[in-house]
């Protein structure tokens, strides 16, 4: 058996990874995903692969394309992912989704490691500097105005679901030199739960923390959102039927999958973001919370698969993204508590990956050349037919 | 305030042995830059109530920075003196405040892009003060054992994968007066190796009998303390103008006497509790969380040559279906949770442990309590492999340490 394991102790373990640069740390963890995925999925490698772009489209085809994106606040690390030990945690993302996908393994994040403001980095394809607990709105356009502004789209063309608060402003920008009124509207499910339970006695301040990394603050939310009495003229959803089916949902994260599966039933958005927040209750130091968080959200992303295929507003013409926003600190940083939090800037922590399936996306195929999360919005441009012109991202050349 | 205006008086507010520390190194504190300044006194700050250990680090910082010549002194900090701060940042009573200036200074590194930089800056500085004056390694090889999953009848899944590959895991163990007998095994040590704070017991429950050689840190003993600290937190967030910033800052500057902890007369183990409570994310909900950050602060501050931690079940955490149903019942604990939490809890006290001086030496035993399961990482023992004799642990320990 010894000869079999590297006999190593901890110390020469530990200084191996130690002596790494960031750069070859993150270089080998998105190898050891790319790795992983292939043994388990048989997925090619991109490199290997020649030929035209598969997003080869008229505009014709653009103008009934639709995207959702769904991006996990708080993301999970390879040992609860998609490395061995962590691969019973996630089979509807590896055996459902990854072999029909553009799996990109090395995705960084060079931002601020907080969820509001690096999901709005996301959603602006530029890295925002914003205070991440205040409730305030992304500096640069966001991805929904670019997208409504130069394909002249209706507000119901573009929606977010979100967990917390602080998520409330992130539908449209500050950027008044952009305009006015083209951002998307704003749903969060745990706020209209709120307002729905409001007077019914029951306590749900557990259950209503805006987040995870200072469950104590909660900003106050001003305009963008979506108010209770919108669920039945839009979601043609009595508050009673809300509360009814909430009651069979074990947490928020089902609630906005719920929700963001009516709005595609009710409004068909073309563009719809959903962002998810279970898996980060790693904050509380639970590991076991943060397993099931990741195990539900796994779950969940399969979900929303299978409601795109049986959706005929989206069967055939949906591209679906799936990415964390940044990683989790590594088990071995000394500045860190492991799973917990994602305070260091260390390689695992700004490391992550991303998922792209359905039309136009070549499937089973791995691309293992460094990205940046912001080159997300340019590249839901060249798909759509928008032209983020503020991003600082570039587009993913093989979606584009 | 730049640091080569600093003047005797201007550490009035210290307390006085960290005043006497920080005076008698005032001439190499003057040299340094603002961005690094200010962590350095957040600890120097604290002196009077710092362990022993903790009291030896600064002391042999501040000796080795006093000591390097200029230009190897502007060697040491050229990165950190490359670090653009803001008005507003230099403006702060950095002096008084070196806490609060440190949160608000790693805000405005991550706005500005810095961080880093900052980090890559403290990496190095840390590798060359630790090759300036290396710590001593322990008199006696560091003991770290966990303790895991109280109360569960039965699990079927793999433990101590994370471990396995480092240590022997042993499937054959005799469980019978397991507890007890590590406990004698921790309280003998503290008998023959006699050394302040250098042998601990942290329980996520009730901690058991014990020696009272051993510093013992229990959720239980702790609860009056965690129910005053939430009541004063709900307080704190309902009045006018409370953010994030501001709440942090005031947990900060709690004492253990606001939260009725002045009792057991040891005030340098009372605001270990305290930060414990203030400082570490999800302590004052779940005892697997507070025995596993006791644990990493135990070691990391106190750096014991000994360290017992038992996890206790956590209370479980309610899904959305039975909060909207009200029931009305009480929290029920989650015994699996606790066992999944304190496997990667044990995991990270190895981790932590590895991190000391001496760490080749170190000997490290998780245990599947009253279960026939443990892990035992030692120098004396090979690794990846499974043993399945029977013995029981106290021979186990013993074989362990021989």
């Amino acid at each position: 058996m010894n000869d079999i394991l590297p006999n190593t102790n901890a110390a020469g373990g530990r200084s191996t990874e130690a002596l790494l640069s960031p750069r070859e740390i993150a270089r080998r963890l998105s190898l050891s995903r790319r790795e992983f995925l292939r043994g388990a999925t048989g997925a090619a490698l991109g490199s290997a692969l020649s030929g035209a772009s598969p997003f080869m489209y008229g505009e014709g085809t653009r103008r009934k394309r639709k995207a959702i994106v769904i991006t996990f606040g708080g993301g999970a690390r390879d040992q609860e992912t998609f490395a061995p030990q962590g691969q019973e945690n996630i089979p509807h993302l590896l055996n459902e989704l990854a072999p029909q996908s553009s799996f990109f393994t090395h995705v960084t994040n060079q931002g601020i490691l907080g969820h509001y403001v690096a999901t709005a980095s996301l959603a602006t394809g530029v890295y925002e500097t914003l205070n991440n607990f205040a409730a305030v709105p992304p500096d640069h356009p966001t991805v929904f105005e670019y997208f409504r502004k130069d394909l002249r789209r209706p507000a119901s063309d573009a929606w977010v679901v979100a967990p917390s608060n602080g998520f409330n402003r992130i539908g449209e920008s500050d950027c008044r030199s952009y305009g006015t009124g083209l951002g998307a509207t704003v749903i969060l499910p745990k706020h209209l739960l709120k307002a729905a339970s409001s007077g019914s006695g029951l306590n749900l301040d557990h259950l209503l923390l805006d987040n995870y990394e200072n469950p104590l603050y909660t900003p106050t939310l001003e305009g963008g959102e979506f108010e209770l009495s919108q669920l039945n003229r839009i979601l043609r959803l009595s508050v009673d039927d809300f509360m009814a089916h909430a009651r069979t949902l074990s947490s928020p994260d089902e609630l906005s999958v719920y929700i963001a599966r009516r709005l595609m039933q009710q409004e068909a958005p073309s563009l719809l973001w959903i962002t998810m927040h279970d898996m980060d209750i790693a904050h509380s130091g639970a590991y076991s919370l943060y397993i099931e968080g990741i195990r539900r959200t796994d779950r969940l992303c399969g979900e929303l698969w299978k409601a795109v295929q049986s959706e005929p507003e989206y069967k055939d013409n949906t591209t679906l993204f799936i990415l964390p926003d940044f990683g989790r600190d590594a088990d071995y940083d000394a500045g860190g508590n492991g799973f917990q939090h994602h305070r260091t800037g260390d390689a695992a922590s700004r490391t992550t990956w991303m998922m792209a399936l359905g039309q136009g996306v070549r499937g089973g195929v791995i691309y293992d050349q460094p990205m940046q999360s912001i080159d997300l919005v340019p590249s839901l441009g060249a798909l759509m037919g928008f032209s983020p012109e503020l991003a600082q991202g570039k587009p993913i050349k093989e979606l584009s | 305030m730049q640091p080569s205006h600093l003047k005797p008086e201007d550490f009035a507010r210290y307390p006085p042995e960290a005043r006497g520390l920080v005076v008698a190194h005032l001439d190499a504190i003057r040299q340094l830059p603002l961005s690094f300044l200010p962590n350095l006194l957040r600890e120097a700050i604290d002196y009077d109530f710092k362990f022993p250990a903790e009291r030896s680090a600064i002391e042999r910082e501040l000796a080795v920075i006093g000591s390097l010549p200029p230009a190897e002194r502007d060697d040491w900090f050229h990165d950190f003196a490359e670090i653009a701060l803001s008005p507003g940042l230099e403006r702060l009573d950095w002096v008084n405040q070196p806490a609060r200036f440190g949160e608000q200074e790693s805000a405005y590194l991550w706005t500005t892009h810095q961080q880093d930089a900052f980090r890559e800056a403290a990496m190095q500085y840390g590798a060359r003060l630790l090759a300036a004056a290396p710590p001593s390694p322990p008199s006696v090889p560091r003991l770290g054992i966990a303790v895991i999953g109280q109360g569960v009848e039965a699990y079927d899944q793999p433990l101590f994968r994370d471990l396995r590959a480092h240590g022997t895991y042993f499937s054959h163990l005799n469980p019978e007066n397991g507890l007890q007998i590590l406990l004698t095994a921790a309280g003998e040590r503290a008998k023959t190796y006699p050394a302040p704070y250098g042998h601990w017991y942290v329980d996520g429950g009730e901690a058991a009998e014990h020696s009272a050689l051993l510093t013992c840190v229990s959720y239980k003993a702790l609860g009056g303390a965690r129910a005053a600290l939430l009541k004063n937190m709900q307080a704190e967030i309902r009045r006018p103008g409370m953010g994030p910033e501001e709440l942090r800052t005031h947990l900060a500057e709690l004492k253990p006497a606001d939260l009725g902890m002045e009792n057991a007369g040891d005030p340098v183990l009372e605001r270990f509790q305290l930060k414990i409570l203030t400082e570490g994310s999800g302590t004052q909900i779940f005892s697997t969380t507070f025995a596993q950050w006791s644990a990493r602060e135990a070691l990391r501050r106190a750096q014991p040559v000994t360290l017992l931690v038992r996890f206790a079940p956590r209370q479980r955490q309610r899904p959305m279906s039975e909060l909207l149903s009200d029931s009305g019942a009480k929290p029920e604990l989650d015994l699996m949770g606790s066992l999944v939490d304190g496997e990667m809890g044990a995991y990270y006290h190895w981790i932590n442990q590895q991190r000391l001086p001496g760490a080749s030496q170190s000997v490290f035993l998780a245990w599947f309590e009253d279960h026939p399961e443990a892990v035992v990482v030692s120098p004396s023992l090979p690794h990846g492999v499974e043993s399945t004799s029977p013995i029981d642990l106290g021979k186990l320990l013993h074989l362990a340490l021989s």
